[in-house]
């Protein structure tokens, strides 16, 4: 019983909706902060992710004629619930170790979900650009998902004996060091953030929500608390990539001491990368991506997984 | 209540809707985002639908044909949504109130809360306008 209560509590509140929401909504502050650097700009102050979600949640939501009120208004929670679930295993692999079964194949599942539940929502909108922006979303998640499952599983192979669980992937850098180390593994670390990009749809890769030619896309017809939903799901997926990156390749999360300093180094990094690619990069078009994933990216994937297969 | 007035107070997400302007007025709203106002620091931002705005921005002399755009889309936006008309032509008609095609100023059609008058208002202008706006909030 007393353990049921504590899985919810872990859900709700630490490290769960509550903490993952505070820290992904942080993240975007350092996201828009570090683009209007980039941009030559001031930027805005800390809290505004907090007021922009708190304005989003007292207005009204629309419904647009002809939506499917359910599958509308519904979608983006499945999203918000499957990033969650993430960020908890994640979180509880890497401070309880070895007392929780936290499965990679799981992980890699569960991210999935919020790009699921866009489409969902959008193909519910009965709003012909969230529609193209519906199915260039699918496009998007059949390009990206194959080089960032071998980009993953590349460490799973350099770990011996060779596991899926994620306290034991984190053990295994603890006891000889991080996997970051071999070169496999830096070959997949740059994949998987190629395909973080892709993820986040964020620039290069922001076909499905381009700004100029769909207006916000898959978004478009959300308004209010659903919006709300919508951009805390985009947050604690910003959030929750960067920390499955360092659990996986990077030695995995340290809360004591200093390791506490060097853990946030690390995770700030890995965001900063992200945002500089963001910032840096065209929008390209959904042909190109997938090329660009099918083609170069998948090749370097397999290169580290063969090197990972060799023993490098 | 506060914390909801306080949010939108910081968080103004601005939709720019031209209703049959020269792109004059649409120009120098697009330079209040520019590194040099750089508006982003208050929280205001340009989005791309009308869902997520909390203002329209309403420039350019009301045409009979753009009417019933103008007053669906101000019914599409999710309440509570200010509305500020941009410009002479959105104020008062301007240089067109003569026009056989001028089918009245802005708050004719819908209720404005800020008008910034000018051909082209300047961004400061631009700005002024909407912090007069937030002290009617």
């Amino acid at each position: 019983m007393t353990s049921t209560l504590g899985m919810v509590l872990n859900f709700l509140i630490f490290p769960g909706l509550l903490f993952t929401a505070a820290v992904g909504l942080l993240t975007t502050w350092v996201d828009r902060k570090v683009s209007a650097r980039v941009q030559w700009r001031v930027g805005p102050p800390w809290y505004q992710p907090f007021a922009d979600f708190l304005k989003l949640m007292g207005k009204e939501i629309v419904i647009p004629e002809g939506a499917k009120r359910t599958g509308f208004l519904l979608a983006p929670l499945a999203g918000l619930a499957a990033v969650t679930i993430v960020s908890m295993m994640l979180w509880l692999a890497n401070l309880r170790g070895a007392g929780f079964v936290g499965d990679l194949v799981g992980v890699i599942y569960l991210l999935t979900i919020p790009s699921l539940g866009m489409i969902i929502g959008a193909a519910a909108s009965s709003n012909p650009l969230a529609s193209v922006g519906a199915s260039r979303e699918m496009k998007l998640v059949l390009a990206y998902e194959l080089p960032f499952v071998i980009a993953i599983f590349t460490a799973v192979t350099k770990v011996v004996p060779m596991t899926l669980r994620l306290d034991g992937i984190v053990q295994y850098q603890a006891a000889t060091g991080v996997l970051l180390g071999n070169a496999s593994c830096i070959i997949a670390f740059i994949v998987a953030i190629l395909c973080a990009q892709a993820k986040l749809t964020y620039p290069p890769f922001d076909i499905p929500e381009a700004e100029t030619e769909l207006m916000d896309g898959t978004h478009m017809e959300y308004s209010g608390a659903a919006l709300a939903v919508v951009k805390l799901t985009q947050a604690m997926m910003l959030f929750t990539l960067p920390v499955l990156f360092i659990t996986i390749f990077w030695g995995g999360l340290v809360v004591t001491g200093w390791g506490l300093l060097y853990t946030i180094v690390k995770y700030l990094l890995i965001v900063t990368i992200i945002v500089l690619i963001k910032n840096t990069n065209p929008r390209v078009r959904i042909d190109q991506a997938v090329r660009f994933f099918w083609g170069p990216v998948t090749v370097l994937a397999i290169i580290g997984m063969l090197l990972a297969v060799a023993g490098l | 209540m506060g914390a909801k007035n306080w949010g939108f107070k910081k968080s103004l997400w601005l939709f720019h809707l031209n209703a049959g302007g020269c792109n004059n007025c649409d120009i120098e709203l697009l330079d209040c985002l520019c590194p040099k106002f750089d508006v982003e620091r208050f929280g205001i931002k340009l989005v791309g639908s009308v869902k997520h705005a909390d203002v329209l921005m309403v420039s350019g002399v009301v045409t009979r044909k753009v009417v019933p755009e103008l007053i669906e889309t101000y019914e599409q936006a999710p309440k509570p949504c200010a509305v500020v008309a941009l410009g002479a032509c959105g104020c008062t008609g301007g240089i067109f109130k003569d026009g056989y095609n001028f089918a009245g100023p802005v708050d004719k059609h819908i209720p404005v809360d800020a008008y910034i008058p000018g051909c082209p208002p300047r961004p400061e202008a631009i700005i002024d306008g909407v912090v007069k706006l937030l002290g009617k909030l």
